[in-house]
């Protein structure tokens, strides 16, 4: 069975419909563990050693978070840059996340047509993505395709639920060792 | 009414406690000078109140017997056994000096050959109840002066042996010394190896089973069993019932009851030392003293100066630190409660006349009462100057040399910050003034230095002049408000940081530049207040944020009372602050909604 470590990035849980719903949709799969870095970490002071033995205890690490400025909520970054470390994850004996999948799950306030290169952002998502694209590679990670939930801030409680029913199904679908291939 | 006289004595003894020790303590005399002032008001020279004087104080020797215990307990074998040569080499030189001395200067004084060595031996030997009473006040027992008091204090109880089987010789038939001397001293070795294979092998079982049961009261009670039979064996074979008393102490300082036995101990101990200080303070014959008052003075002063002339001697040939000279003579250099006993013997055999025993009696008392006094005289112009002199290396200096931080209180809220900067490598010097919280932290192995920090001169000696910051960290607000004016006043380059009682106290804070201060219960009742928000649904870095702007504006609160005039015009201003923060708390709370009804997700 597939191993998934899912962290949930939101510092305003209450105030987010989709993010939430995303969320309850996946967390019951079988082998999905759920982190919520707001919820255990409101000081931003993470236990570094207990999230490196979550990790490697992963085939998948799922990051979900509203798309804020561009990029994930402060935590994740603390996250990346504490638990992420020389010699653990790169560098030195490093490279103990190598052949680990990463899969965003992205949700924004705006529809796609601003995320496009004439539109009001300029650039796709996934474009946008691109740090998080090369913080894997760098571990020796997959990146996988991400899934972007656009204008979730007016998607119709249809909607919703096929965007859950998407999710649910990646996630259920995840096979580790497929690498590059997958999605 | 013959029938209520041990509850009528009882209760004169506990209410002289009642009344006097608080009083001594509060005038800073400390506790031994209240018990002997208690002693002197309602014995037989005083009101008149009590008049078996001998009796309560063979009964309050038990109290001896009891600290000699509670010591033992603190001191396994291997350490016991690391002091045998302080022990020996100390203690053998002191009773034999200060008997030689105190001996000719008997003669001088027109004493015959036998009574002077006999009241010589007698008032060689200083008084364990008063020493060990004020290094455990002061806690100063694990100082090379206290140690050293300590070796010499035991070889004292040894030696007490040597002398009642001299006394013989002497023309003074001695009590329960009377028969074989071998045979004598083969039950004393019998009885030394019974105590020792008992407390190893047998002691521990019983107290298992005993502690099995569950009583408390039970195992109190066999605890004074096991110590007063103890103490009633050795006196049977004519040796000290505080030493065996201490052996048993030694025995058990390594089995897992200790601190049960130190605890239910320590209250009995108490009153029977105190018992034994009234009783002291009771034999103070007034009447002799206001006949012949310079006289019996000086004859105090003799003794004591000649008794701290050997000390002297002996502490600057060991390795007693020169700051500590002083508190190592004044602390043995008083006759002792052995004195008393052969005087008794002495004066009843007929080598003294009744006037010079009872002349005696009450120069050994004044010398015991002497040494508090002069204890007090250490503690306020002797040790401070030393504070500073002390060289590097001496386990008790104020070792402050570079000290980045001083510490001042050094109770829970001292001990986390002091902890929190320890951990990070910072060198601290800490004071504290309360000697109950010294002997707990003690334990954790914390240097804590004794020491009132609202006096310049400690503060100095604590290294204040180099220091950068000063921490003050106790819980008298107005105590604390004085250290940081003395602080200012003389060492203006500290930085001053501070615990605050409340608001008030805060005020008075920033009245004096100090900004750097924290209300001790308000970041803990946050955080508490944090938690109870999250266990109504608040998410946890919702209920952070919340406490996070509650602090900031309480902060900003705190700082615009403090400018304001009058509590009218502060209260008035608090109940607008409060609506502000609910305002304010709302209005990030719609932000928040806002961008994500309009932008996030």
């Amino acid at each position: 069975m597939a191993r998934i470590l899912l962290l949930f990035v939101h510092p305003f849980p209450h105030r987010s419909r989709v993010s939430r719903a995303l969320l309850e949709g996946v967390c019951d799969l079988p082998g999905v563990e759920v982190v919520d870095l707001y919820e255990q970490y409101p000081d931003f002071h993470i236990d570094i050693k207990a999230e490196q033995r979550r990790i490697l205890d992963a085939d998948l690490l799922v990051v979900q978070h509203p798309f804020y400025w561009y990029s994930a909520p402060a935590l994740f970054k603390q996250w990346q840059d504490r638990v992420l470390e020389y010699g653990f994850a790169f560098g030195g004996e490093g490279g103990a996340l190598r052949g680990k999948d990463w899969l965003s799950v992205v949700t924004t306030g705006q529809g796609s047509d601003a995320y496009r290169a004439d539109g009001h952002n300029g650039h796709s998502v996934a474009e946008l993505l691109f740090p998080f694209a090369c913080s894997a590679h760098h571990c020796g990670m997959n990146y996988l395709e991400p899934i972007v939930v656009y204008g979730a801030s007016r998607l119709s409680d249809e909607q919703l639920a096929g965007w859950v029913e998407r999710y649910r199904q990646r996630l259920a679908d995840y096979r580790p060792g497929r690498g590059q291939g997958d999605g | 009414m013959d029938e209520y006289r041990l509850l009528l004595n009882a209760i004169l003894y506990l209410a002289a406690t009642v009344i006097m020790v608080p009083l001594a303590k509060r005038l800073g005399l400390g506790s031994v000078l209240g018990y002997l002032g208690a002693g002197a008001v309602i014995g037989p020279w005083g009101l008149g109140l009590v008049n078996d004087v001998e009796h309560s104080r063979h009964f309050a020797e038990f109290g001896v017997v009891l600290l000699l215990f509670v010591i033992g307990l603190e001191l396994n074998p291997k350490r016991l056994w690391s002091m045998r040569h302080a022990i020996l080499g100390l203690g053998a030189s002191q009773v034999a000096l200060s008997s030689l001395l105190l001996g000719a200067i008997l003669l001088a004084l027109g004493f015959g050959f036998n009574a002077a060595l006999v009241v010589a031996m007698g008032l060689s030997l200083s008084s364990t109840a008063i020493a060990l009473q004020s290094l455990k006040e002061r806690n100063l027992l694990a100082t090379q002066a206290g140690s050293s008091s300590f070796a010499i204090l035991l070889f004292q109880d040894l030696a007490v042996i040597p002398m009642l089987a001299l006394l013989p010789l002497l023309g003074v038939p001695a009590g329960g010394w009377s028969g074989n001397p071998w045979l004598g001293a083969l039950s004393a070795v019998a009885v030394i190896i019974a105590i020792i294979l008992g407390g190893r092998y047998l002691t521990r079982p019983i107290f298992r089973y005993i502690a099995a049961t569950r009583l408390r009261e039970v195992f109190t009670a066999f605890t004074l069993l096991l110590v007063f039979g103890i103490a009633l064996l050795m006196a049977a074979v004519g040796m000290s019932m505080a030493l065996g008393a201490f052996l048993a102490g030694v025995l058990l300082a390594e089995s897992e009851y200790r601190h049960e036995l130190e605890v239910e101990i320590e209250p009995f101990k108490g009153l029977l030392m105190g018992l034994f200080f009234i009783s002291v303070g009771m034999s103070i014959d007034f009447g002799l003293l206001r006949q012949d008052l310079f006289s019996l003075l000086a004859l105090v002063a003799l003794l004591v100066s000649a008794k701290g002339a050997v000390l002297l001697g002996l502490s600057r040939f060991s390795a007693i630190p020169r700051s500590q000279n002083s508190l190592f003579v004044f602390l043995l250099a008083q006759g002792g409660e052995f004195a008393f006993v052969i005087f008794e013997v002495a004066g009843g055999s007929g080598l003294l006349d009744a006037a010079t025993t009872a002349r005696l009696v009450v120069v050994v008392a004044l010398s015991m009462i002497a040494t508090p006094l002069l204890l007090l005289l250490y503690d306020h112009l002797i040790a401070p100057r030393h504070l500073r002199l002390d060289q590097p290396g001496e386990p008790e200096a104020i070792d402050a040399r570079g000290n980045p931080v001083i510490i001042v209180g050094f109770g829970r809220f001292g001990r986390t910050l002091g902890r929190l900067l320890h951990a990070n490598g910072v060198p601290t010097t800490i004071l504290d003034h309360d000697p109950d919280q010294i002997e707990a932290v003690r334990r954790f192995g914390y240097k804590v230095y004794f020491g009132d920090a609202s006096r310049h001169d400690i503060l100095e000696a604590a290294g204040a002049a180099e220091a950068r910051l000063l921490v003050v960290a106790f819980d008298d607000a107005e105590l604390a408000l004085r250290v940081i004016d003395q602080a200012r006043k003389h060492f203006p380059h500290l930085r001053i940081l501070s615990r605050a009682e409340n608001n008030g106290h805060a005020y008075e804070l920033l009245r004096r530049g100090v900004t750097l201060f924290q209300r001790e219960y308000f970041a803990s009742a946050l955080e508490l207040g944090e938690d109870a928000l999250k266990e109504l649904g608040f998410g946890a870095y919702r209920a952070k944020q919340a406490a996070n702007i509650f602090k900031d504006h309480d902060r900003a609160l705190l700082h615009e009372l403090y400018r304001l005039e009058t509590a009218e015009m502060r209260h008035r201003i608090s109940l607008k602050a409060r609506e502000e923060l609910i305002q304010l708390l709302a209005a990030d709370e719609e932000e928040i909604a806002h961008r994500h009804r309009e932008g996030w997700e």
